[in-house]
Order: structure tokens, then sequence, then C-alpha cells
């Protein structure tokens, strides 16, 4: 198998199945390094499991088997010897309800922290934690206070700043602005924007306009009914840079969607 | 065009009968609402009018002797309420971590959904059993079970006041092992609903951190339903303090004051259900004293545990 210096994460083969129907059939995708990758698609095209088969999530989920591989820089996250608590720690996410613990703003970052073993200064790195994720100004007179007082947008905020201070590699993002306002919205973009200067971001996303902002690569999906049952599969339609896949896509499916003739 | 000043469209008129039954809706539930307090106030008045004779007799004195004797009239209820507090203390400590960890048990997906329901209907199961069957069980099966390991504890702990007598048979020690099981289902299927009832995003913003099992269970789930988990041990606490049949028939009903645990002792309840029969005139009076104090008990514990949940619960 040829690993690739640039490639963060590879799919090989990746086929997910929740109980007895196919979520995901076949999938070969490398995601580059230090990049920020957009995942598109319809609703039900499998996106979401996509990206949390990249930190095991759905291992949580009962009856959801993956076969094929699933490489982090050409480790196999799904051989025998590999813990999911260890890849969770590297590969971070945040979610698509801005979940904070509640507890404290200060709690919520240290809580990642110290469960990863992080001895350092902890004061600092809830600072850095939280003005790399934009959201310092909003937090530092309340530190004390619960990490639910704050906004939604806020809120999404914090719950970046807990993932970057568990300082882990990749960031994944699972439609991080779904259920924010546009200003908000706008600012999480600012952020990531940063954070993709020492992270691979990578995101689903359903506005297509922010994929066109946010990301470098993207990666279109599609799900097709499946001969004679009621599910529909995802599949890989095209990945190319997003200024291609938005200007020049080769596939007509491709070309529907982004102009918003279907899904 | 229409120029008129119509209304657009016309409101439907509601009934005048539909309008009554709204309204004495409201009237119901504030009468309902208002009769549990009433019945609340109107039992604690009771006692408290007929305890006052034996209030004014012995004061707080009551409470410190144990000397509870009905042929000369003189009467302290020390042994029953270090019985109630006993009991009930040390069957919490013994039922709250298995039914805790039970609660955990069956949230968690440990084993398959299946065997899961299976266990938590089989603990529910257990309080259908009435408790004058287990207090049976415990003196004929029990007691004579466990009696070679309160020997035990006597022949190498006996140093310590709590094991200082020899086990005859019934004692606070069965009672209290009869009592944990008793709440243990209370105490099971109230933590199961709260652990439930944890939104699953909590549960995943811990796992996507990278926490393990372990963490995610002690430092996030449980703190987010401890309110909950604590409702369910005061209802607990509440149900041993009260509890009756089972104790009168395992603890002895022996009104000697004894430190010891192995030694026969009686409970409040287990006082007032053996006595109220045949009492008259002034050990009436200290029965209602007696059960006053239980009132207030359960009222003190009541008001510790709604501070403890403050203190204690995560705010979303």
């Amino acid at each position: 198998m040829s690993y690739n210096m640039n490639t963060c994460i590879s799919f090989e083969n990746v086929s997910i199945k929740y109980g007895g129907f196919d979520a995901v059939r076949n999938l070969y995708l490398d995601i580059p390094k230090g990049k920020v990758t957009a995942l598109i698609g319809p609703s039900g095209c499998g996106k979401s499991t996509v990206l949390r088969s990249i930190n095991r999530m759905n291992d949580l989920i009962v009856g959801c088997t993956i076969t094929g591989r699933v490489l982090y820089e050409g480790i196999d996250l799904y051989s025998p010897e590999i813990d999911p608590v260890e890849v969770r720690r590297m590969i971070g996410m945040v979610f698509q309800q801005p979940n904070p613990f509640p507890k404290s703003i200060y709690e919520n970052i240290a809580f990642g922290a110290r469960i990863n073993g992080y001895t350092g200064n902890m004061d600092q790195l809830v600072e850095e934690s939280l003005k790399k994720a934009a959201v310092w100004e909003e937090c530092k007179d309340k530190l004390n206070e619960s990490g639910c007082s704050l906004s939604g947008g806020q809120q999404q905020r914090l719950c970046i700043a807990r993932t970057i201070a568990t300082q882990p590699d990749v960031i994944l993002m699972d439609e991080p602005c779904s259920a924010l306002d546009p200003i908000s919205t706008l600012k999480i973009e600012e952020t990531m924007h940063e954070l993709k200067k020492e992270y691979t971001i990578i995101i689903v996303t359903h506005n297509m306009q922010q994929a066109v902002r946010v990301s470098d690569m993207t990666a279109f999906y599609n799900a097709e009914a499946k001969g004679g049952g009621t599910g529909k599969v995802g599949y890989l339609v095209e990945f190319n840079d997003t200024e291609k896949i938005f200007n020049s896509p080769k596939q007509q499916a491709t070309k529907d969607y982004i102009s918003g003739r279907f899904g | 065009m229409n120029t008129e000043s119509k209304p657009i469209f016309k409101l439907r008129k509601r009934s005048d009968t539909e309008k009554l039954i709204d309204k004495s809706f409201k009237g119901l539930a504030l009468i309902m609402a208002n009769s549990v307090a009433l019945i609340l106030f109107a039992i604690f008045l009771v006692i408290f009018s007929g305890s006052t004779e034996s209030m004014a007799r012995y004061g707080l004195q009551f409470i410190t002797t144990s000397d509870w004797n009905p042929v000369l009239d003189n009467y302290g209820a020390f042994t029953a309420i270090y019985g109630t507090i006993t009991t009930s203390i040390l069957s919490l400590l013994i039922a709250v971590p298995l039914g805790v960890g039970s609660a955990i048990f069956i949230t968690e997906d440990f084993v398959p959904i299946k065997i899961r329901n299976l266990v938590s209907n089989l603990i529910e199961l257990l309080a259908a059993i009435p408790s004058v069957v287990l207090g049976l069980w415990a003196i004929f099966i029990m007691e004579p079970f466990l009696r070679p390991f309160f020997l035990f504890l006597n022949k190498f702990l006996g140093w310590l006041p709590i094991f200082g007598s020899e086990p005859i048979g019934p004692g606070i020690a069965p009672a209290i092992i009869i009592l944990a099981i008793m709440i243990l289902p209370i105490i099971t299927s109230i933590s199961r609903d709260s652990l439930n009832q944890v939104p699953q995003n909590l549960r995943l913003a811990a796992y996507g951190v990278g926490a393990t099992r372990w963490t995610t269970i002690f430092i996030v789930i449980l703190p987010a339903a401890i309110s909950g988990i604590i409702g369910g041990i005061l209802l607990a606490l509440g149900r041993a303090m009260g509890e009756t049949m089972a104790v009168t028939m395992i603890i002895g009903n022996s009104n000697n004051f004894s430190w010891s645990l192995l030694a026969p002792g009686n409970t409040i309840s287990a006082l007032l259900a053996n006595q109220f029969g045949e009492a008259d005139g002034s050990q009436v009076s200290s029965l209602m004293y007696a059960g006053f104090i239980l009132m207030i008990l359960t009222l003190l514990v009541n008001i510790f545990a709604q501070w403890l949940v403050k203190k204690i619960r995560l705010k979303y």
C-alpha cells in the first residue's frame, strides 16, 4: 500500500453498516494533511457516518459495523491493538449541537486536557484554547460560570476550544454551524481559518457556501436507493479541490447538486 | 373588493359549557393540590397535639433516655431512635452502591439489551414481594444463613461496641440487611431513570475529548443524574425509616438498649406497631411523641438532601 506523506486520513474500501442495512459502500478517499476538507451531499448519504468512523465514534452505536481500512498516518485505526480512547484523543470532534459539559467554562476546557494527562500550566492552556477558538473575550470574566450560560454560538466555540485543549492532530466537525445564527456561523468560520494553520480539519456541512468559504478540498457524496430495499446507500461521487468541484465539476450529479437542482 | 369593515374570518364561539369545564378543572386541580397539603398539616397537628402530654412530662429527656417501661409508666425512646437511625442509615450504605451500581449496569451497554431488561425487571419484581413475606423469609432463611457471619463479626471485631454482643437470632443487623433488600428496587429504578435522562450529547462530548467509559460515567454522567439519584435515595430512606412489618418480625422488639448491632433492638415504627393496640393513657401520648420524632427525622433528612442536591447538581 503506497503511503503518501501528505495524506492524513485514508479510506480504503470502507463500507459501514447499521445492523442489516448499508450506510456507506466501498469508499476510497485520501484526505490531505493540514487542509480543510469538506464533505457535502444530500441528507442520508452517510457523510456524518464517514466522519464518525474516523475517530471511532461509531463504536458507540449498537449494531454499527465497518469493513475495509481507515488509515491515520498509515496506521489502521480499526486494528485490534488500537485503543479507541487514544484515537479520540488524537482526533477531536465538534458536534452538531453545541454540547458543553454542565460545568464551569474553565472546567469544560480543563476536563479534556486533564484526562489526556496534561501537566502544564492549566490557566495558560485554558486562555490559549479560548483565544484560538475566538471566544476568550466573551469568557474571560466568567470562567467560573456554567458553560451552558453562554449563547449557542459561544457554546459551540467553547466546544471547539475544548477540543483544541486536548491537543489533537485532526479536528472533525459535524455540521458545527447548523444550529447557529449567521453571525455565529461567520465567527466559527473565521476560527476555522485560524485553526487550519495547525490542524487538519474535516467538516461535514449542508451549507454549500460554507464549504466554498472554508474548505480547500471538497468531497461530494450521494446516496442511491438500493435495489428493492427502502434504505439508501451512500457513495463518493467526486473528490477534488473545492474550486474545481464548484466551478467545473466532472460528474453530472455534482453539477446538479451544487446548482441546487436536487438534494 | 369588499370595503366594508367586516372581519375577514369568523372566530368560532366556544360554548358556555366548554368554558365552565375549563374553569372547574382549574378549581379541581387547586383543590386536589391543596388537599395534599391539608392532609399533611392535619396529620402533623393531630400527632403533635396527641404528644403534648408526654412532651410536657419528659421534654428532650424522652430522646436521650432509653427506659421504656409501661408498668412504671416511664418512657424514653432512645432505643427506638437509635434503632431507626442505624437501621435506615446502614441499610442505605449497603443499598446505595448496589442500587446505583445496578442502575449503571442497566443503562450502559456492557451486555445486550435483552439481558439488561431482564435484570431491570427482576429488580422491580423484588419490590412486589409483600414485606410480611420478606419478614418471614428473614426469620427462617436469611438470619440463620447469615448467623455464622454475625458470629465472625462478634468474635473478631467484638471489641467494637457495635459488634459487642453475641448474635442470638433476631437483631438490628438482620433488620438492616432485610431493609437494604427492600429499598434496593426504589434506588435502582429511580437511578436508572435519571441516568437514562442524561442527554446523549453529554456522553458524546465526553467520549469526544478522549474520556474512557469510567471517566465518562463518574465525571459526567453521574453528576448530571445526581439530583434524580439523590431523590431516589431519599425516597428509599423514607421507606427504610417507616418500614414496619418486616422490621418488627426480625429486629427483636427489645427496649433494652445496647450499642451492639447484633443484639435485638427496636425502631420507632416497630415500637408503634407493637404497642399501640394495648396502649392507654400516657403510653399513647409517648407513642405519639415517638411518631412525632420520626416525622421530624424524615423532615430533617429531606431538608438536608435538598440542600445537598442544590450543592452538587450540574447546571444545564
